[in-house]
């Protein structure tokens, strides 16, 4: 682990892997709970923990570098299901990238329970992880201008939910009609880091 | 509707609703977004007896102009800017009161690039978590002003204002930027380390409330694989592939996959936000306290 200071109340903390940065994230929300981290801002990264607005970064620091840090409890949230249909249009190029059918990628991607490993790009999107390094894909050569809201799609090791209609580079292998950022709800986003989420196969309607 | 409200007469190029911005959403990809001359803000809010969190109008280098239907005290202030009520000139910088159904311009910057315009009661916008501003980047909150829309207003403060003129920081003639080094410095060849605090960049006009894009020396990147998306700062100086360092304003993205050379003070970002397009920039590395 390393602490990499970041302007003059900011740290970056890096780690080897997803896994240690969503335990890390873990364990920093739990001290923020508990009242021994005074934080404006924790922002989990795909190797990162960002913490914004520390009042001593030093001395956070030096201690979490030698700290020994938990593993994430694994059942500490209820499981969010998202009904999907998968009908993308990339569902057989997807198919093709991990040597199976395209029902087959269906059942793989179903059977798979999924955790938010972070958020970015647009105000509730969520960085899923969960597929083995087996079924990571690259983006799409040329990005589409137009992805619907509501879009279910690959990249690298991720599955993401487009919350609403972007541009956007991603295998699309299927459609919810799940609201995922509705900032009138509380809370307005439905997925945030931690966050453990499965697909549930629904017919074409 | 009430009559506490303001009719938008003149939207200008670029005329927003901002607060203090919603900070604490990091972590769900949702930017702070607020004022970006924050100083400015809080000086026009104090000027007509608003609350700190009020939300006023930020606009961009050609001011608006606005009608409000009931009488309420005004103040602009941040780019220096003609203003006039019914056609008569008034103070800028100073609280100013407007007739109902007066016509309130806020002419174009003199100098600078963002004038900020109060007034009593505050934009009353309905908030989105917790903030009233408009965040360019991920689209919360009201969208920009628009010719012929009507934006409400909260009800005056009972007290009033202690000051009814005030000081204001020239926008600047050249941009100097604090600088603290990293977290990725060791991205970048020593040779760029050394290029980006000691030549000169000019600013892009390109700008905007995402990002002080520059124009300048082109920055070499010492490790060139992919940096996996990590959580940004506000005043982090991100380099893009094209070399030219970007310092990120308020309504920048939470994650960024480009490395961050440095990240400046963030009492020099309220001067960033009024420096119009050619002004010299200076990049000075400065100790981290």
């Amino acid at each position: 682990m390393r602490a990499l200071p970041v302007g003059d109340d900011a740290l970056l903390v890096e780690v080897a892997s997803g896994e240690e940065a969503q335990a890390l994230h873990a364990e920093l929300l739990r001290r923020r709970t508990e009242g021994s981290l005074s934080v404006r801002e924790i922002v989990p990264a795909a190797r990162t923990v960002l913490l914004d607005g520390l009042t001593d970064p030093a001395r956070l620091a030096s201690e979490l570098t030698s700290a020994e840090v938990p593993p994430a409890p694994p059942h500490a949230r209820d499981v969010v299901e998202l009904p999907v249909r998968y009908d993308g249009p990339d569902l057989a190029e997807v198919a093709a990238h991990w040597g199976v059918s395209p029902h087959e990628v269906t059942r793989i991607h179903a059977g798979t329970e999924f955790s938010v490993a972070f958020c970015g790009f647009a105000p509730g999107f969520g960085y899923l992880t969960g597929l083995p390094p087996r079924y990571d894909v690259p983006r799409r050569a040329t990005p589409r201008t137009a992805v619907p809201a509501g879009a279910v799609a690959l990249a690298g090791p991720y599955t993401g939910v487009y919350p609403r209609s972007s541009p956007g580079g991603w295998q699309l292998i299927g459609t919810t009609d799940t609201v995922l950022w509705d900032h009138t709800r509380v809370p307005a986003a439905l997925l945030s880091p931690g966050t453990r989420v499965r697909f549930v196969p629904v017919g074409s309607s | 509707m009430t009559d506490r409200a303001l009719s938008v007469v003149r939207a200008g190029a670029l005329t927003t609703v901002q607060d203090l911005g919603r900070p604490g959403h990091a972590h769900l990809g949702v930017p702070r977004s607020g004022a970006l001359d924050g100083p400015a803000a809080a000086l026009v809010n104090r000027l007509v007896g608003n609350a700190p969190e009020a939300a006023v109008l930020e606009t961009t280098l050609n001011g608006c102009t606005v009608r409000p239907r009931s009488a309420v005290t005004v103040a602009v202030g941040g780019a220096p800017c003609p203003v006039t009520v019914d056609g008569r000139p008034v103070a800028w910088g100073a609280a100013v009161r407007v007739p109902a159904g007066a016509l309130l311009d806020v002419g174009a910057a003199i100098s600078g690039v963002r004038s900020y315009v109060a007034v009593s009661g505050g934009i009353a916008v309905e908030p989105v978590l917790g903030s009233r501003s408009t965040d360019l980047l991920s689209g919360l909150g009201p969208p920009p002003l628009t010719d012929g829309a009507v934006l409400p207003l909260g009800q005056p403060a009972e007290l009033h204002a202690r000051v009814d003129v005030a000081p204001q920081p020239a926008p600047p003639a050249e941009l100097v930027l604090r600088v603290t080094p990293g977290p990725r410095d060791d991205w970048f060849t020593p040779a760029a380390v050394h290029v980006f605090t000691s030549r000169l960049y000019s600013v892009s006009p390109a700008s905007n409330r995402i990002g002080l894009r520059t124009e300048g020396p082109a920055l070499e990147r010492a490790v060139t694989s992919e940096l996996p998306s990590e959580g940004v700062v506000l005043g982090a100086v991100q380099v893009p592939p094209d070399g030219r360092p970007v310092v990120f304003l308020a309504d920048h993205p939470t994650t960024g996959g480009y490395p961050v050379i440095a990240v400046v003070r963030a009492a020099d970002l309220p001067a960033a936000a009024q420096a119009v397009p050619g002004t010299p920039v200076r990049f000075v590395a400065v100790r981290r306290r």
